[in-house]
């Protein structure tokens, strides 16, 4: 079993979880993902790794409550054990021979975005991060970011952490400020990627990003993870998730998203309710 | 005096218009009195062709001769000396290709129920027997299993009699691999799946879920830093293929691994499950398979009202078992032969909405013998469906592959291993079932599985 040995809320709908599980811990880098199940009746969900430590065995995981399994996540306590936990699936992302990158990271994809900006600064790398969120509030990761960058722009949607504006408006203002990135590496809302996209490919800056979408086992065995990528199909889960951001077809991917919505919120509201219930 | 009827004893069956509507299984299996007398249409005759129809080698005569004397522990225990699933594949063998299709009944009528008298002997000891699996005594030799599949049960299984300190390693949260994750309930229980591996168990067989070789641990760390002296591969079959057509990527196009995978491994069948999965009124699924035929019967049970298979070849080339075709007609399903899709058609919502397809006549012969289709000029035409789950099989995973040095492979993925033996490229790693020969069936996957366990045997044996 995988026992969470440590939570931490790190704002009101992000949590952040360490869990017991020393084989994935031992193999983890930064990149790859892992595939949970609460309860034995409960769905498979990926998350991202967000961080790892070898030598205590245990493996990070921060994840915002969005549906009824993560929802379901947020209520479990430290000590209990989480049914099943695997991993790591993915590739990792290829971070060697980068000597200057900007890594932007967009809400709770900062806690993707923070172990490659950390590998990168422990590889000797300039890390310039841009960080964005909606607001103050939801702000996560700022003192672990500060730590492993060389330049950190805070952006906020409306002004009330650091600067106003998007990440794309930090992002053009350093490179045309004559940043000059080997490489930029952008996770967070499918539409923040797609808009980054938009700005390096004008620069020709190679751009990285990481995708997120939906999957039952992750190991390549339902396909339903695919995205097209300049023109092919691609499985997330065993030919990522990174992938070249300027081939990758994000409408088709923010449609592809879409497809549960309408169920997961469903799912979201009767798990809300019944854990009400058990609550009073 | 032996039953000369031409036509084997009927399968006592759900009614089409009430399993159509739900998940129990199909089939419900021979009372004594139907297979004995069914047991009595066997001539036990000298050519045994049903023997050598067998990929496993059951000594048909033999244990059918046991039935029609009502000796059915006897009958179980001739089955169970050369197959170790036989519940599972007196359900999901291809009979009519193999044991059935071999048979001199069949010449003039049709040939004895070899597969239903398998089922029921199995169904019969496991109901009746109380003979509890004594735990081998221990040899000390450690063997790890890839996938808990019917390769790898099987393996596992001949195994862990020999006294081998077995560990499966399973990537899924459940063991039993396509067994539980691709066939459907009501073609086999999975209770009876579970009562295999519960069975694996007794015999000291430790099954660790959650653990994907090739990701978490390598085949080379289970045996140089885990102490395992052998590996068996058996991760079965991998990536589900698509067709490369428009539209493939709209919202409500499926593979049929992760329909399947949905609806049986997640039971999305419930009502309140976790797992999401599309209801849809019209379904098309693309293929001709057993698999095709388990999507397009379990999306009826879901309750779509039109359900079309399109299959670009002709009944006579349809690659599903016999039985399942029946079946799957009798609920209503609706064959559209000769028929290929060229694109996927989105609604307004960019979800499916139909799909195109063109008629195909049949020519030449191809590589495989089937005539080949091809396309009718002008012949195209939609069909409006809100989801289509494509059943055109598989190519192999390459996770193993991928991590593990001097492992060799075909050119299309698929292991290259020994036939005889299952032994690859590298010493001591063994490999069978699907991850070997590509898509195939249950029980050729559990005779590599056991050619295997034999090899590996004997190569620790000589060590």
């Amino acid at each position: 079993m995988y026992k969470i040995i440590k939570k931490m809320e790190l704002n009101p709908t992000v949590t952040r979880m360490d869990i017991e599980a020393p084989l994935i811990a031992k193999k983890a880098e930064p990149g790859q993902f892992i595939i949970l199940r609460t309860d034995n009746e409960g769905e498979r969900i990926p998350l991202t790794i967000a961080d790892y430590d070898r030598e205590a065995g245990t493996v990070t995981i921060i994840f915002q409550k969005v549906g009824a399994t993560t929802e379901k996540l947020g209520h479990m306590q430290e000590g209990e054990c989480l049914q099943d936990f695997v991993g790591p699936l993915g590739t990792a992302s290829e971070l060697d021979g980068l000597k200057k990158v900007a890594v932007i990271g967009g809400g709770v994809g900062c806690a993707i975005a923070y172990p490659v900006a950390k590998k990168l600064h422990e590889l000797g790398a300039e890390v310039h991060t841009v960080a964005g969120f909606r607001n103050k509030e939801l702000v996560i990761l700022e003192d672990e970011f500060e730590k492993v960058s060389d330049k950190f722009v805070k952006m906020s949607d409306d002004g009330t952490w650091g600067t106003k504006g998007l990440v794309t408006n930090a992002l053009k203002d350093l490179i045309e400020d004559g940043e000059q990135y080997d490489e930029v590496i952008a996770i967070g809302p499918l539409i923040m990627m797609k808009f980054v996209c938009a700005l390096t490919k004008e620069y020709g800056i190679k751009t990285v990003v990481s995708m997120n979408p939906v999957m039952v086992d992750g190991t390549g065995m339902c396909g339903g993870c695919r995205i097209t990528v300049g023109g092919e199909t691609k499985f997330a889960c065993v030919d990522g998730p990174d992938f070249d951001g300027h081939l990758v077809d994000f409408d088709e991917a923010m449609d592809r998203g879409s497809m549960y919505k309408p169920f997961e919120q469903k799912r979201r509201e009767e798990t809300c309710n019944l854990l009400a219930k058990e609550v009073q | 005096m032996p039953n000369m009827s031409l036509k084997k004893n009927e399968m006592p069956v759900q009614e089409p218009n009430v399993r159509n509507k739900n998940f129990k299984e199909v089939a419900l299996g021979y009372t004594k009195e139907q297979a004995m007398d069914e047991a009595q249409r066997c001539l036990n005759c000298k050519t045994r062709n049903c023997v050598a129809g067998c990929p496993v080698r059951i000594q048909i005569p033999e244990f059918i001769k046991e039935v029609a004397e009502g000796n059915f522990e006897e009958a179980y225990q001739i089955i169970a000396k050369s197959s170790s699933l036989p519940a599972v594949c007196g359900r999901v063998c291809p009979q009519e290709t193999q044991c059935e299709g071999k048979c001199v009944r069949g010449i003039k009528g049709e040939p004895v129920a070899i597969g239903r008298l398998e089922r029921f002997v199995a169904d019969y000891h496991n109901e009746n027997s109380s003979t509890v699996l004594e735990k081998p005594k221990s040899n000390g030799h450690k063997v790890a299993v890839v996938g808990s599949g019917p390769a790898g049960l099987t393996c596992a299984g001949d195994l862990a009699k020999m006294g081998y300190d077995v560990t499966i390693f399973e990537a899924l949260h459940m063991a039993g691999g396509v067994l539980v994750y691709g066939i459907p309930e009501f073609r086999l229980p999975k209770d009876i799946v579970q009562k295999e591996i519960d069975g694996l168990k007794e015999l000291g067989v430790k099954v660790e879920t959650n653990m994907v070789i090739g990701k978490v641990l390598s085949i080379d760390e289970l045996k140089d830093e885990y102490g395992f002296e052998a590996v068996f591969i058996g991760s079965g079959a991998g990536l589900p293929k698509f067709m490369k057509i428009p539209g493939e990527n709209l919202k409500g196009v499926y593979s049929a691994n992760e329909f399947l995978t949905r609806v049986n491994l997640m039971k999305a069948y419930k009502r309140d499950a976790e797992t999401p999965i599309g209801r849809c009124k019209r379904v098309a699924v693309v293929g001709g398979g057993n698999v095709a035929m388990d999507a397009a019967r379990s999306a009826l049970r879901l309750g779509a009202e039109e359900v079309y298979i399109i299959y670009r070849r002709s009944r006579n080339e349809l690659p599903a078992r016999a039985e399942e075709v029946e079946h799957a007609e009798e609920e209503g399903i609706v064959f559209k032969f000769l028929t290929n899709p060229i694109e996927i058609l989105p609604d307004e919502n960019r979800f499916v909405g139909g799909i195109k397809c063109v008629e195909m006549e049949l020519g030449e012969p191809d590589e495989s013998g089937r005539r080949r289709p091809v396309v009718k000029q002008g012949s195209e035409f939609e069909i409006p469906v809100e989801c289509v789950i494509m059943a055109l099989g598989t190519s192999p995973n390459p996770l193993i592959k991928d991590t593990t040095e001097g492992l060799a492979t075909q050119k299309w993925g698929g292991i290259i291993a020994e036939e005889e033996t299952g032994l690859t490229s590298r010493e001591g790693i063994y490999a069978g079932g699907d991850a070997v020969t590509g898509a195939a069936t249950v029980i050729l996957a559990m005779g590599a599985g056991k050619n295997a366990a034999q090899a590996i045997d004997e190569y620790i044996r000589k060590k």
